[in-house]
């Protein structure tokens, strides 16, 4: 019976609380696709870098990576927290989460980029190059769209883990998801209800996330 | 064709991979409208030196004089001169990713800066030269591979090059489909399209060919019209590979 009254309870806590976890889940979400969004492009730059085969660029590249994964994210999210927020900067809480973040994820995400252009047969490059096209034309029209396509279900993954990681954005104060749920846990000193239905949301936004992942990639696999 | 202007000379090229001596002072000379098959052992450097003349391989030492221009890699611009010589690859590397009327004008647009249409209007007759007038919207995964390998000469002559190379292109075809490959090159043959080739198509170089060469071991053994070298070979070297092969 008891388990009976307990998710009874918790449900009841789900529905009553569902106009908070609306705001947090928008701000989960937005820190989620900024950062992602960013970490896109960066990750992209310092894939390029890193196969350009310009030993400064890969140099700068490596220690990028290096440095990203040698630190924990929580370190990386305090120090453009600490290192923007203050002094004259004057950087909002959100935006140094978000950079954080996406520094964070791009570097990942240069991996990915790396290692789905690198697949792609030195055939293709020759082809572009035969046809009288730069070195430039070729990587954007022929091998980055490939690429792009392997890259998919890698990338789809490290989404998902930058949205669960965007959690840690709550030590710096900003009310999303994982920052809501604890709080509240504290008010009333039942954790457990708000921490599963935390978990919940994000469960929701992930599955969202997957969905979205898998139907592009059935959209880019024409042809391949 | 004693008159007929110089499209490709080659003097005294050498190209090393690392320790390996791949091409050794080679010398070859090819004028225009003609087809010249070289042919060799794997590993004689013959697809190396095809691939020296559009600059996906850069020599070491000597000249590559394409249409009486002697080419520097270093200051010339290889993207121009890559445009008047076409390449076809023995494994097609076709573009997946786009449709067989997007393969073959994707160079006049992106290159050439030709007009959108008037490159549609040109692929699709050149797509019907090679054949496949009917597969334009197709994606060449659901082509045969003679049918890829026909998309890959109409993608190379969309460029209107003046040379075309081709490198092994019936070698990665089941045998079946080796004939209609052949009878697109045999046309572009006859319509006096410069032409090297590599390939192992002895019925093609005979019958075709202007003059064969063979390779061997980095150097050219012995060149001269098909049938003398397949009939009265004068090098043992070369006897020995014709009896390998025939």
């Amino acid at each position: 019976m008891e388990f009976i009254d307990y998710i009874g309870h918790l449900w009841d806590t789900l529905i009553a609380s569902k106009g908070m976890f609306y705001e947090a889940t928008k701000l989960t979400l937005k820190l989620t696709v900024v950062s992602i969004f960013i970490a896109i492009f960066v990750g992209l730059f310092f894939a390029l870098l890193k196969i350009s085969g310009v030993k400064p660029f890969v140099w700068i590249s490596n220690a990028y990576i290096f440095i990203v994964r040698g630190t924990p994210l929580i370190v990386q999210i305090f120090i453009f927290y600490y290192g923007l927020s203050y002094g004259s900067l004057q950087i909002s809480g959100f935006w140094s989460a978000a950079l954080g973040l996406a520094f964070h994820n791009g570097a990942y995400i240069a991996e990915i980029f790396r290692g789905a252009i690198q697949s792609i047969g030195k055939g293709q490059t020759e082809a572009g190059r035969s046809i009288g096209m730069t070195s430039g034309q070729t990587m954007l029209r022929i091998i980055l769209p490939q690429a792009l396509r392997r890259a998919l279900p890698p990338l789809g993954n490290q989404f998902i883990i930058g949205l669960k990681d965007s959690s840690l954005a709550a030590f710096v104060g900003l009310a999303e998801l994982f920052n809501v749920s604890t709080t509240m846990g504290s008010n009333t000193f039942d954790f457990m209800t708000w921490l599963i239905i935390g978990a919940v949301y994000y469960l929701i936004l992930v599955f969202i996330l997957t969905m979205l992942v898998g139907y592009t990639e059935k959209k880019l696999a024409i042809g391949d | 064709m004693a008159e007929s202007r110089e499209m490709i000379r080659v003097e005294k090229l050498n190209k090393h991979f690392g320790d390996l001596h791949v091409l050794k002072d080679i010398d070859l000379t090819v004028g225009e409208s003609d087809v010249v098959v070289l042919i060799g052992a794997s590993g004689s450097g013959k697809s190396t030196l095809l691939r020296c003349l559009n600059f996906l391989e850069i020599k070491n030492s000597g000249s590559v004089i394409i249409e009486g221009e002697a080419i520097d890699p270093k200051k010339a611009n290889l993207n121009q001169i890559r445009q008047k010589v076409g390449m076809v690859f023995q494994h097609f590397n076709l573009f997946p990713h786009k449709t067989v009327l997007q393969n073959v004008i994707e160079g006049p647009i992106q290159v050439k800066k030709m007009k959108r249409a008037t490159a549609i209007k040109e692929g699709k007759e050149l797509l019907e030269k090679v054949g496949l007038a009917d597969k334009t919207n197709v994606y060449p995964d659901k082509l045969s591979g003679g049918q890829k390998q026909r998309v890959a000469i109409a993608r190379s002559l969309a460029m209107k090059p003046d040379i075309m190379l081709f490198d092994e292109p019936t070698s990665a075809l089941d045998p079946e489909l080796v004939g209609e490959v052949l009878t697109t090159m045999k046309q572009l043959a006859n319509e006096g399209m410069t032409m090297v080739v590599v390939t192992h198509e002895m019925g093609f170089a005979r019958e075709v060919s202007d003059s064969v060469v063979y390779m061997h071991e980095g150097r050219i053994v012995e060149r001269g019209k098909a049938e003398d070298i397949f009939d009265n070979p004068q090098e043992e070297r070369t006897k020995a590979f014709l009896s390998s092969i025939l």
